[in-house]
């Protein structure tokens, strides 16, 4: 069965692009071809710097013949019907279609289409300009005469050439021979750039790939990945060093080279003061090396470094390890100028005391004078949700007040908070914003700060994605969650949640991190009061007036909720002379909250369906007040092993038997008792039943006071046995009126009795 | 490279050398050989043989050193890399030639760069103007790890979709000089390739200038005045646009050139704010926005000039 080939060779695509691309390429002919009607046994995309490649085997050499019947209107139908089907079924005349018969429907129209099968290659001729014409690049361009003319061909940069052969591994393959934008489908390709510029003509993958190869091309990715790795380690590894592997880089370096030859390069030993991580990122994302470790060491890095260069050089690459070498000596002067002046005063001082005494900074220390320069210039952080300063502000008091709640100390968790924007103002985090968070916290240490805060300020933006630490010092976890919570409060304040495929400020990854952080640190709080507080953070503004009354106001509601009694009494005080954010308080509107605290809940049985909880036990044990994370996981677990026990399944049973008897009785409008009456039972069941459903019910819902979801479970199962016998026994429907809607009443008391810990109507089978 | 040139003219010795092989390069490849702009501009791509000439129909290859000014880049004098003023040597293409790559390599081995000795490599990198309101994509251009050019198709200028697209090469010429020359700091650039008391360097023609404008661009710009003249040539720019739309008869338009240079002007003055730090940073878009409003307005009126390839309706 013949073979395809296929190479679109174009000037350098992006290495990030390249992977995908040829992926698309391979997805988008084959799909063509399936669908004219061809098969194939194997596809394999390859790509380089300069060309996307198809190898397709086994490629059937002509589609088949095919026949269909299209029918038409009955006979009688009138004219207009019947020149519409004619044109649908492509017949000019009437003549052309047959009748068939129909008891039914009497005689009617159908036209015999045959249609013959066609070549492969009148098949890919016609599909090729459609593929490269509709290609999915991320960002495509027009070039050169053509581009004159609205509508010409878009690559993702000038495409240079074709070639497509097609053909039986016995016979010599042809030219499948098509155009598009004046490139015409051809078999000459070019070696290396400089190497083997000049043509070469092929005719299958075999001798393409063979002949590129000598023309100093390898043609697959992993290939040149295994070669730049291989070599880099065995490079290092003779130098006494061990390479620092890097996937990303390494694919990227991939793309950027059709032959790649890695060299080591050095720079002078003095730059390894500057943070190692600095050295990489600084080495990586300007020059696309990798870094060494002497060997066996995992803390510190060598002064060599890694380049994959695209040429075997005349001088073995002296010259180009010389150059590479020079760049990286100025780019590291540029970084260790970073790193040290991150560490010295700053010009001005005077300029920040204002800001300073605001978070109680000292401005003889490096990274709180950053802090002051932080809200002193006014840096926005959202157009709606004011400056930096005005955020840190915010999670600094909330991280203090949630301190208690996770075991931190609230002065600790107050200076990490104060410091944990303050590197957004250091050289180092403007050249790399990555490095955000790490340099905070290697600053800190610098300047002598607490161990716990100087961590705080690298771990309060964790966990990063579902697959990221989740910080356990307090002090990190007060300053983690303060920093969320402000986020979420904020973007909900203002209305820009989520919405489909756009979240813009990683909401949802806000979320779920608040969500992880509270789960894995057991944290047993209810967010709903402190969403309050930071909500109405938001809404009172930055520079509240008497700010020593909204303080304590809010760090009580906080504690025991906007409504509680010791909440009250300050705001009462407060009427005295009342401010004028003391409206936004007594008259609080909880839908913001409300509204986040089902954002929450959505984002936590995400959580909880990935981590393989199955839905309708989630939405059983979730109520939309439900507004302690922990405490819903808890009942969610406890609901679910109650549900795989016997007692569990049966229980179940009998609450929707119940629970179904009741609706439809419900819904024929019978009479069901308000109160169950004891002196209309009748039989020994129902009175069993009721003893054990209130017994149960006080039981289950002591049990969930005391947040003991197994116990309360527990307390539910001994209902089973009391159920089972009385859908045994007792019929409900009696022809006492009397008699059937003190039973009803009875079922609705077991319904009332289940639901405070779950509702069962949920739960499926 | 032409071997018989003397050794104070080979651009390995000589910073002028560099820029005389680059016109003798691009001259004898049919562009025409443009002197700067005489406005103080940020880039090459200012120049209105650029900015302007790339839009419309119209052939167009040119090729010019444009001193350019980036106020904020100012070190006074003691960074050996970084300049306050600098020479981009610039290309335009309309439309690009099918070759362009070939033809931007051959520059380079003519400037004495081995491409089988040194790696060069074409780097992904979109390039855009926001005060220009331009974009195209192309790449840095890689010379054994180090930025020597850019190199982009232009796709939009002014706002306005390029038809035809120009290929745009920007040297960066002191950068490459000192690669060439094997020099570690700027002001060590031999620039007139002659040796002993007849050699003059890059610091003894440019180090003083340096030193004295850092401190202009720095501390001493008056930046009253400077809001003043972003807004006079603001108002100006819109005001020529306007009058010379009114003078063109047939939908032509008869005073661009001298409405763009005042939306030059603009964007210089607001390079200068910045550089004194009066800017801030929610001003800084809409300062941006301003200037390629004049900008947009001047590409538009640029379309219906002759240059523009416009014929008035009969």
């Amino acid at each position: 069965m013949p073979d395809l080939l296929l190479e679109l060779r174009s000037e350098e695509i992006p290495a990030r692009m390249q992977r995908k691309a040829a992926g698309d390429l391979r997805k988008m002919v084959t799909d063509g071809l399936v669908e004219a009607g061809l098969t194939y046994e194997a596809a394999r995309e390859y790509w380089t710097p300069r060309r996307l490649v198809l190898d397709l085997r086994g490629l059937t050499a002509r589609s088949k013949d095919v026949h269909e019947e299209i029918k038409g209107p009955s006979t009688k139908a009138p004219p207009q019907a019947v020149e519409g089907f004619l044109r649908k079924a492509g017949l000019s005349d009437v003549s052309q279609a047959h009748v068939h018969s129909d008891p039914k429907k009497g005689d009617f129209y159908v036209a015999h289409i045959s249609r013959p099968g066609r070549a492969a290659e009148e098949i890919i001729a016609d599909l090729m300009p459609g593929v490269i014409r509709t290609f999915p690049w991320p960002k495509s361009m027009r070039w050169g005469q053509a581009s004159a003319k609205p509508g010409s061909l878009r690559w993702v940069r000038p495409l240079q050439s074709i070639v497509c052969t097609f053909g039986p591994e016995t016979e010599e393959p042809v030219v499948v021979d098509f155009e598009i934008d004046g490139i015409r489908s051809g078999n000459v390709t070019y070696g290396h750039r400089f190497h083997a510029p000049g043509p070469i003509t092929v005719r299958r993958f075999d001798d393409y790939v063979a002949k590129l190869d000598a023309a100093k091309v390898v043609v697959d990715a992993d290939r040149r990945k295994e070669i730049i790795l291989t070599e880099a380690q065995n490079l290092a590894f003779a130098s006494g060093l061990d390479l620092v592997e890097d996937e990303g880089l390494l694919e990227e370096v991939s793309g950027l080279v059709e032959w790649p030859v890695v060299l080591l390069g050095a720079f002078e030993e003095d730059f390894l003061s500057i943070p190692p991580e600095v050295i990489r990122l600084t080495i990586r994302a300007n020059q696309k090396c990798f870094v060494t470790r002497p060997q066996g060491r995992e803390d510190v890095l060598s002064n060599r470094f890694v380049v994959t260069s695209n040429i075997e050089a005349k001088d073995h690459g002296k010259e180009i390890a010389h150059g590479n070498g020079k760049v990286v000596r100025a780019r590291l002067s540029d970084a260790l100028y970073f790193w040290k002046t991150d560490q010295a005063d700053l010009p001005d001082l005077d300029m920040l005391s204002a800001s300073a005494e605001k978070f109680g900074l000292d401005l003889k220390k490096p990274l709180d004078q950053r802090m002051a320069r932080l809200d002193r210039l006014g840096v926005t952080f959202h157009a709606k949700l004011g400056t930096q300063g005005e955020r840190v502000a915010r999670i600094a008091r909330l991280a203090e007040e949630l301190a208690p709640l996770v075991g931190a100390d609230p002065a600790l968790a107050r200076r990490a908070a104060v410091l944990a924007k303050a590197d957004l103002q250091t050289e180092v985090v403007g050249e790399f914003p990555e490095l955000q968070g790490l340099m905070g916290r290697k600053y800190a240490l610098l300047q002598g700060e607490n161990p716990s805060v100087a961590a705080a300020l690298e771990e309060h933006y964790k966990p990063q994605g579902p697959s990221d630490r989740v910080p356990t010092d307090p002090v990190s976890v007060a300053v983690a969650l303060a920093d969320k919570l402000d986020t979420l409060t904020g973007f909900w304040a203002i209305d820009e949640k989520p919405t489909g495929s756009k979240d813009p400020y990683a909401l949802r990854r806000a979320a779920l991190g608040l969500i992880r952080i509270v789960l894995e640190n057991g944290l047993n709080f209810s967010i709903d009061p402190i969403n309050d507080v930071q909500v109405l953070r938001h809404q009172i503004g930055a520079s509240p007036v008497a700010p020593e009354k909204l303080g304590p106001i809010l760090s009580s509601a906080v504690r025991g909720g906007l409504f509680s009694q010791d909440t009250r009494a300050l705001v009462a005080k407060a009427k005295a002379d009342p401010p004028r954010w003391l409206n936004l308080i007594e008259e609080h509107d909880p839908s913001v909250s409300d509204d986040l605290r089902t954002f929450l809940q959505d984002r936590l049985k995400v959580y909880l369906r990935d981590n393989g909880v199955s839905h309708d036990t989630i939405d059983a044990a979730i109520t939309p007040e439900s507004c302690n994370l922990l405490t819903i996981v808890r009942r969610v677990e406890a609901l679910g092993s109650f549900l795989d026990s016997e007692d569990g399944r049966n229980l179940l049973a009998g609450t929707k038997r119940a629970a179904n008897i009741l609706a439809a009785e419900e819904k024929k409008g019978t009479a069901i008792a308000e109160a169950v009456d004891p002196a209309l039972f009748r039989d020994e069941a129902e009175k069993n039943l009721d003893a054990a459903v209130n017994q149960a019910e006080k039981e289950a819902g002591q049990a969930i006071q005391n947040e003991d979801f197994s116990a309360a479970m527990r307390a539910l199962s001994a209902l089973r046995e009391p159920v089972d016998s009385f859908f045994e026994r007792v019929l409900v429907n009696d022809e006492d009126q009397a008699v059937r809607a003190n039973r009803l009443a009875l079922l609705s008391r077991i319904r009332a009795a289940t639901g405070q810990v779950a509702d069962f109507s949920k739960i499926a089978g | 490279m032409s071997v018989d040139l003397p050794a104070h003219m080979r651009p390995q010795n000589s910073f002028q050398g560099l820029i005389l092989t680059l016109h003798n390069y691009w001259a004898e490849r049919g562009c025409i050989i443009l002197q700067p702009y005489d406005m103080e501009v940020g880039a090459g791509t200012f120049h209105p043989a650029t900015t302007l000439r790339a839009l419309g129909p119209r052939r167009w290859n040119a090729a010019y050193v444009q001193p350019s000014r980036r106020p904020k880049d100012g070190r006074y004098g003691e960074n050996p890399n970084r300049l306050q003023h600098y020479y981009q040597y610039q290309v335009i293409l309309k439309p690009n030639p099918p070759n362009l790559q070939e033809l931007y390599l051959g520059s380079l081995e003519a400037i004495g760069i081995d491409p089988l000795l040194h790696d060069i490599r074409f780097v992904e990198d979109d390039w855009e103007s926001p005060t220009l309101g331009a974009w195209g994509l192309g790449w840095e251009c890689w010379c054994d790890g180090m930025e020597v050019s850019q190199f982009t198709y232009f796709q939009q200028v002014c706002g306005i979709e390029c038809a035809p697209v120009s290929g745009e090469l920007t040297y960066g010429l002191e950068r490459l000089a000192m690669y060439v020359q094997g020099v570690d700091n700027v002001y060590d650039l031999n620039f007139n390739g002659l040796e002993g008391a007849d050699k003059v360097t890059y610091g003894e023609v440019f180090l003083q200038a340096e030193q004295e404008y850092s401190r202009h661009n720095f501390e001493y710009a008056d930046t009253a005045m400077l809001l003043r003249h972003f807004d006079d040539a603001e108002k100006e720019c819109k005001a020529l646009l306007d009058a010379g739309a009114k003078a063109g008869e047939g939908g032509a338009h008869r005073m661009v050139l001298p409405a763009y240079d005042q939306a030059i002007k603009a964007s210089h003055v607001f390079n200068l704010l910045d550089a004194r730090g009066v800017i801030s940073v929610t001003e800084r878009q809409s300062y941006i926005l301003r200037v390629r409003n004049l900008a947009k307005a001047c590409g538009e009126a640029f379309l219906l000039t002759d240059a523009g390839g416009f014929s008035a309706a009969a």
